[in-house]
């Protein structure tokens, strides 16, 4: 039998801005797709928005090229934004 | 000044919030004395019947657990299936309040087959996904016909679960006439598939229909050209048929004379609780 396709899952939780990746699954078509995830992760009232994509129309970075992607920024911190004031009223940050 | 992010931010227990938060209870705030001029009694048999139906198809979807065909659709099948369960809870308790006997653990666990109230579509036997797809889209589209007119009934409490089981009905026979379609309208093998569900379960759509001798609620006539027009609409995209209008039996369920299925369902859906009396964990 043939495998219905991965798909990747993110939602948008009542409190959240933005659409967090929750896991994945399979089905035959985008439409199975959002409706599976509909069932399989906002059964807790998790969710108020679903985004569901194939998992193979996702470029991922390798892990191999680790060192050259990243470690260049674990060393400079003058890029973190710490001498701003955040005034207090300003959520999510 | 207001604060611009006031409106993207909702406020809740956030303590729970790994679980999703802000649960609504669907009977607060109801009033729950039984309106004047409405007889209790009636109300009662009434709820019995809805709950009835909502319990026993829900214990018959339950069985796909560990036996669907996917992942996904087994844990579908399921939330359906607690859907149904949580309405069965509200309308066996409704029953309860209203004759002023019992609970809903006693009506679900100690009462024996002749007090059900269930139509026979509902026990039968689960036969295979097709045939569970079919009988969930008859189910369903004629329950949502149902409750949508229940939303107005003057006793609250029945106003107030038909109205959350609106929504949860309305994804119901989305899901089932989505699969409906898929089968029918499919491969050859597919196809011949679903039209043998549709085969096997219509003959038990003709109870869903008969007169009974209740005061309250719906006629059940008046929701048949809906269930016909959103039958159509679906059988038109799934490539199916309606069968020959043709009934099994005696319309019994509602009197309390059930299938062969019933006496099994029941001895398994109450065993534990007959076992184990008033027991809690």
């Amino acid at each position: 039998m043939n495998e219905w396709p991965l798909y990747e899952v993110f939602l948008r939780g009542k409190r959240g801005l933005n659409h967090v990746h929750v896991g994945s699954l399979h089905a035959a078509d985008d439409d199975m797709a959002l409706h599976n995830a509909r069932d399989l992760y906002t059964r807790r009232n998790e969710g108020v928005s679903i985004w569901v994509v194939r998992s193979n129309a996702i470029t991922a970075s390798s892990p191999d090229e680790k060192d050259p992607f990243f470690a260049p920024s674990g060393d400079k911190v003058y890029r973190h934004p710490t001498f701003y004031k955040i005034p207090e009223d300003v959520p999510h940050i | 000044m207001s604060n611009a992010y006031d409106a993207i931010i909702e406020e809740n227990d956030h303590t729970r919030w790994a679980f999703g938060t802000g649960f609504d209870d669907p009977l607060a705030g109801v009033d729950p004395t039984v309106p004047d001029g409405m007889d209790a009694a009636d109300l009662a048999a009434y709820c019995l019947m809805l709950g009835d139906d909502a319990l026993i198809m829900s214990h018959r979807l339950s069985e796909w657990c560990t036996n669907a065909p996917e992942l996904e659709d087994e844990v579908a099948l399921a939330n359906i299936a607690l859907d149904l369960l949580g309405q069965a809870r509200l309308l066996l308790s409704r029953a309860a309040q209203a004759s002023g006997e019992g609970d809903e653990d006693a009506l679900a666990y100690l009462r024996d087959e002749h007090e059900f109230r269930n139509v026979h579509l509902v026990e039968l036997p689960r036969g295979d996904f097709a045939h569970e797809i079919a009988r969930l889209l008859v189910f369903s589209t004629w329950r949502l016909a149902l409750l949508e007119r229940l939303a107005d009934s003057p006793d609250p409490v029945l106003a107030a679960i038909s109205a959350k089981g609106v929504k949860e009905v309305t994804y119901h026979r989305e899901y089932a006439a989505g699969w409906a379609m898929r089968l029918g309208d499919g491969t050859d093998y597919s196809h011949e598939r679903m039209a043998a569900g549709i085969e096997a379960v219509w003959p038990y759509t003709a109870e869903l229909f008969s007169p009974h001798d209740v005061s309250v609620g719906v006629d059940p006539q008046s929701l048949r050209t809906e269930f016909d027009t959103v039958i159509a609409q679906v059988f038109d995209a799934a490539r199916l048929n309606t069968p020959a209008a043709t009934a099994v039996g005696e319309p019994a369920g509602r009197s309390g004379r059930h299938t062969e299925a019933m006496g099994v369902l029941l001895a398994e859906m109450q065993s534990v609780a007959r076992a184990h009396p008033g027991a809690t964990w």
